[in-house]
């Protein structure tokens, strides 16, 4: 069985300057499965995300590779048709809810604003998606909540909108992009939760975007490793935290704070580590110019 | 509660501003030189008859007890008398009001509608040479003033190739059946689409010059505003929900991207209804700028006073009209 997410050779650069951003990233999702993207900040994990869902920057452009969904090519669609397999198969849940919401528009329509305007289908019945939505997310008083404007309601509850409005059409693949990273620590563990068993209910793919190897451990089947663009280890969850294959992975892994052990905590990745990470990407690089 | 509480707030420094701009400019029009008995009479007039005329019009006694007289009357919503036409100042202005209205009126709409396509455009392309033309066209457009516009528009549109009329409100063969001076309004509620044609055809191109300058200012800066907009998380969100890229424009960023560009608005349409001085002049657009301009060249006291203090009614009312637009526009400020 083929996976619904492909991604095959992946690389991309930032226009200008030409400085790389994604080297040759492999990456296969099937439906139900959730793959976390992890690495530092810089490591190409949300650029990822993005290419996918079609919203990279238009300072980036992609060098070569391409992305499958649901087997259709997505780089060589036309846009107005990539557009509507993005729109009516994936979904994103952001990183900020502050930011994410239209401080302009009611909750509830941007909830089902796609199922209306995408996939046609009649107000009446977005809103009543709207509602039920909202009742599986556990927010209070849905009939309330669809017609308040984001401003009045806290960072927990918008995030919890924006994972009803990521569910509503029933996507096969959601990109989430740090969805806890921006909340309050006592409010993550709720999210993460309601993530994971939404998750598991409806069987969507799972790509989850974190620097965090805790919550990796929590909810995710298997993980990239990335390291200035290029994915250095993509193993299984057990077998990652059992015995991580490449030392970047092991000194990320060993760099995890543990509150049962206060005093081995932040511990950075070792430079020598780093350099031979570096060098590897170096070669790696010099092989794929000789080649281009 | 709110904004009751804000529009009672604004209406008592309304009535403020409105007290001092009557003060400085009955001073002011008494202070600079200029005679209007001296316009009034015929050369050869004896001084009994100059000091006759001065008493009739109150003119003798000191300019703090014309104040006051002046004053008490306006409270009493009396105006005075035209000195040159000999008519009560307050109906010959509430007479020309409407034509000044109705002309900026549509100056403000052609400018918005102008302004925030070319915006709109500017972004849908930007980066582009579309954008590069739209911020050709702003600077054009901001770099000319509307008088020149005027002037540029009548030797294009009247002289060179002519299109439309270069001079008055309405063609003076039409009969004009309206009870009141609102003649566009009036028109297009009865149908009357012939005087319709004709307004429209006299009011465009003084209407288009006022319109230009403000048109260029509302699509650099909504242009700019909508920019940063399209690349916030909210407008990221909505293109992975399968919307186009002018979709995007349209409802994600323009109802957010709109709010500074309004502040703007407000204030330079009181530029622009100051700007209808000089177009109705250069037009012959019988307004109040026009009556403005015979008002001073006659040095009409009262008739000046009467004009001056109806535009500061109108200012305020924008900004007033403004604000309440920006509270109806913002979430956050309609229920705070």
């Amino acid at each position: 069985m083929t996976a619904f997410l492909q991604i095959r050779n992946l690389s991309a650069r930032l226009r200008n300057t030409g400085h790389r951003l994604l080297r040759s990233v492999d990456i296969d999702l099937p439906a139900g499965v959730v793959r976390g993207l992890v690495g530092e900040s810089g490591a190409g994990k949300s650029m990822i995300g993005k290419a996918v869902l079609g919203v990279l920057p238009a300072s980036v452009e992609i060098v070569e590779g391409e992305i499958f969904l649901d087997g259709h090519d997505l780089l060589r669609m036309k846009p107005a048709e990539r557009r509507r397999l993005i729109g009516a198969s994936t979904a994103l849940i952001p990183q900020d809810p502050l930011t994410a919401l239209n401080p302009s528009r009611r909750i509830g329509p941007q909830i089902t604003d796609r199922l209306v305007d995408i996939l046609g289908w009649t107000k009446e019945r977005a809103r009543a998606r709207a509602l039920e939505l909202l009742g599986e997310v556990r927010i209070p008083e849905p009939e309330r909540v669809v017609r308040l404007y984001p401003h009045e309601l806290s960072g927990g509850m918008r995030q919890r909108v924006l994972i009803a409005s990521a569910f509503a059409a029933e996507p096969k693949l959601i990109v989430a992009d740090e969805p806890t990273t921006a909340l309050d620590v006592t409010v993550q563990k709720q999210i993460l939760r309601l993530i994971s068993e939404l998750q598991a209910r409806h069987g969507t793919a799972l790509l989850f975007v974190t620097h965090d190897l805790g919550v990796v451990s929590k909810i995710c089947d298997s993980l990239s490793v990335l390291y200035a663009g290029k994915v250095v280890e993509d193993t299984t969850v057990d077998a990652f935290f059992a015995a991580p294959r490449h030392p970047y992975s092991a000194a990320l892994l060993a760099a995890t704070p543990r509150h049962n052990d206060p005093a081995s905590s932040l511990r950075p990745v070792p430079r020598d580590v780093l350099d031979a990470v570096a060098a590897e990407i170096a070669a790696a690089d010099a092989a794929w110019s000789r080649h281009g | 509660m709110q904004l009751a509480r804000t529009i009672f707030g604004r209406l008592a420094t309304t009535l403020i501003t409105l007290i001092g701009v009557a003060v400085i400019v009955f001073f002011i029009v008494r202070i600079v030189p200029g005679d209007p008995i001296a316009m009034m009479l015929p050369p050869g007039a004896t001084d009994a008859d100059i000091d006759r005329l001065r008493a009739l019009y109150g003119l003798d006694k000191s300019i703090p007890q014309q104040f006051a007289i002046w004053f008490g009357n306006v409270l009493h919503g009396d105006f005075g008398t035209s000195i040159s036409t000999r008519q009560p100042v307050l109906s010959l202005v509430l007479n020309r009001l409407p034509a000044t209205l109705e002309l900026s009126l549509v100056a403000l709409l052609i400018a918005v509608a102008l302004g925030g396509s070319l915006a709109v455009l500017g972004t849908r392309f930007r980066g582009r040479k579309a954008e590069a033309g739209v911020d050709l066209a702003n600077g054009i457009g901001l770099s000319v003033p509307d008088f020149l516009w005027g002037l540029v528009l009548i030797l294009l549109f009247g002289v060179l190739w002519p299109l439309f009329h270069i001079s008055g409100r309405v063609s003076p063969r039409l009969d004009i059946p309206f009870s009141t001076q609102f003649y566009l309004l009036e028109s297009i509620v009865t149908l009357r689409f012939d005087i319709l044609a004709d307004l429209v055809d006299h009011m465009f191109m003084p209407a288009l010059a006022l319109a230009l300058p403000l048109a260029a200012i509302i699509s650099q800066l909504l242009k700019q505003s909508l920019k940063e907009t399209v690349n916030l998380d909210y407008a990221v969100l909505a293109r992975t929900k399968g919307y186009s890229e002018t979709r995007v424009i349209l409802s994600e960023a323009l109802p957010n991207a709109v709010l500074p560009t309004l502040t703007l608005i407000g204030v330079q349409f009181t530029f622009l209804m100051g700007g209808t001085v000089i177009i109705e002049r250069l037009f012959s657009y019988e307004g109040l700028g026009n009556m403005a301009i015979d008002a001073v060249i006659n040095r009409d006291l009262p008739l000046i006073q009467g004009i001056v203090i109806l535009f500061a009614l109108m200012f305020t009312f924008v900004n007033l009209a403004v604000d309440m637009t920006y509270a109806l526009l913002n979430p956050r400020l309609r229920n705070a």
